[in-house]
């Protein structure tokens, strides 16, 4: 990532989802409230979260936020406990394919779940 | 660890130094091309109110190990050549007196994050090479000579944005007690960040975007979780840890 982009993009990208997803988050969980939390957790009603168009984007955006967040967290602390070039070079690379294949295997499941194909 | 002190030598030194107090100085001895492990030696010493832990490891040095490896030159805190860990904090041994410390031992080991040399000695090259990276210097096309002034003039407040960073004496005190030092190898270090910000701050200097760009790198500036450790240990003022900060600043594009 370092060598596509300046280090200073990277943490703008950072701190920026971090404060992103909070926002997300706090709006989840006061979703989540309006309901009973046993309720909420009822196989019908994650479903039905899902179907929600609106709902499944703020889904959607939370798993990209949390994801492009969690992953740099985690190729900035592997950089610091060890370097060198080849390294480094597979901690980046490795963390952003990690990042997309998650991104990708839950934004199927948000699809599939909205879609009513699970 | 051995207490090497001949009971002979002891008394010529209480007789020559009357003093009513003393400690047990412990100097870590260490030499990488010889020795296995590091060994402490411990020597009595006797001390006044106004004795550095300098003078208490230069009167071991001089009466009872001469082979005791140790740098310095000002011995008032100038010159940044006697930095070492001094009861676990790095400090100037110049600059410490032993009655400060409150503490019946003394113990100096070599400065953290530093390739050991022997003893209490330690390599200055990485330091001085990451300073030299972020050219510690006024960068500029002009000079005072060629322009239309005799000199750049700045005003009170514009000296007041730098003066405090332009106190480091380049002791590598703040990189010792810097904790991602400890654990990056490629770190550029709070001691070379707080100069970067020392001359992107002064407004005769045209080499912000030159310095910015050296700093803001995989193990630049972004490397700082913010201890302030560095802060804490400089021993003439300089606040590393706000100059990191404040560059932090030049690079989100809140600070122009």
């Amino acid at each position: 990532m370092s060598s596509i982009m300046r280090e200073s993009h990277i943490m703008k990208i950072h701190y920026l989802t971090a404060l992103v997803a909070v926002g997300f988050v706090i709006i989840h969980i006061m979703v989540r409230v309006m309901q009973g939390f046993s309720d909420s957790l009822l196989f019908d009603n994650v479903i039905a979260n899902y179907k929600s168009i609106p709902y499944a984007i703020v889904l959607e955006a939370m798993l990209i936020l949390i994801s492009v967040h969690g992953f740099n967290g985690l190729r900035i602390i592997l950089l610091e406990i060890k370097q060198g070039r080849v390294y480094e070079n597979a901690v980046t690379y490795g963390c952003l394919a990690a990042m997309i294949v998650l991104i990708a295997y839950g934004s199927r499941t948000i699809i599939m779940a909205s879609m009513g194909m699970v | 660890m051995a207490a090497i002190f001949p009971v002979s030598s002891q008394e010529k030194h209480e007789k020559t130094k009357p003093s009513a107090k003393s400690i047990t100085l412990r100097i870590s001895k260490f030499n990488p091309g010889k020795d296995h492990a590091p060994t402490f030696l411990e020597f009595p010493v006797s001390y006044e109110k106004w004795t550095t832990v300098l003078d208490a490891i230069l009167e071991v040095k001089n009466y009872h190990d001469h082979s005791i490896g140790v740098r310095y030159s000002c011995r008032q805190a100038m010159c940044g050549s006697c930095g070492m860990i001094i009861n676990g904090k790095p400090k100037l041994a110049c600059f410490t007196k032993i009655s400060e410390l409150n503490s019946n031992v003394v113990t100096v080991e070599p400065m953290n994050n530093f390739p050991l040399i022997r003893d209490l000695v330690v390599g200055f090259e990485r330091m001085f090479s990451t300073h030299k990276r972020i050219k510690p210097y006024i960068v500029r096309e002009d000079s005072e000579i060629s322009s239309g002034t005799k000199e750049f003039l700045q005003s009170p407040e514009d000296v007041e944005k730098y003066i405090q960073f332009a106190g480091c004496i380049k002791c590598g005190l703040c990189n010792s007690a810097c904790p991602t030092m400890a654990t990056d190898s490629t770190f550029i270090g709070p001691q070379a960040l707080a100069q970067a910000y020392r001359y992107i701050a002064d407004n005769r200097d045209q080499g912000k975007d030159k310095r910015l760009r050296i700093i803001d790198e995989r193990h630049g500036i972004w490397g700082c979780h913010f201890a302030g450790s560095c802060s804490q240990v400089c021993p003439k003022g300089v606040d590393p840890a706000m100059g990191i900060q404040l560059l932090r600043g030049y690079l989100l594009g809140y600070k122009k």
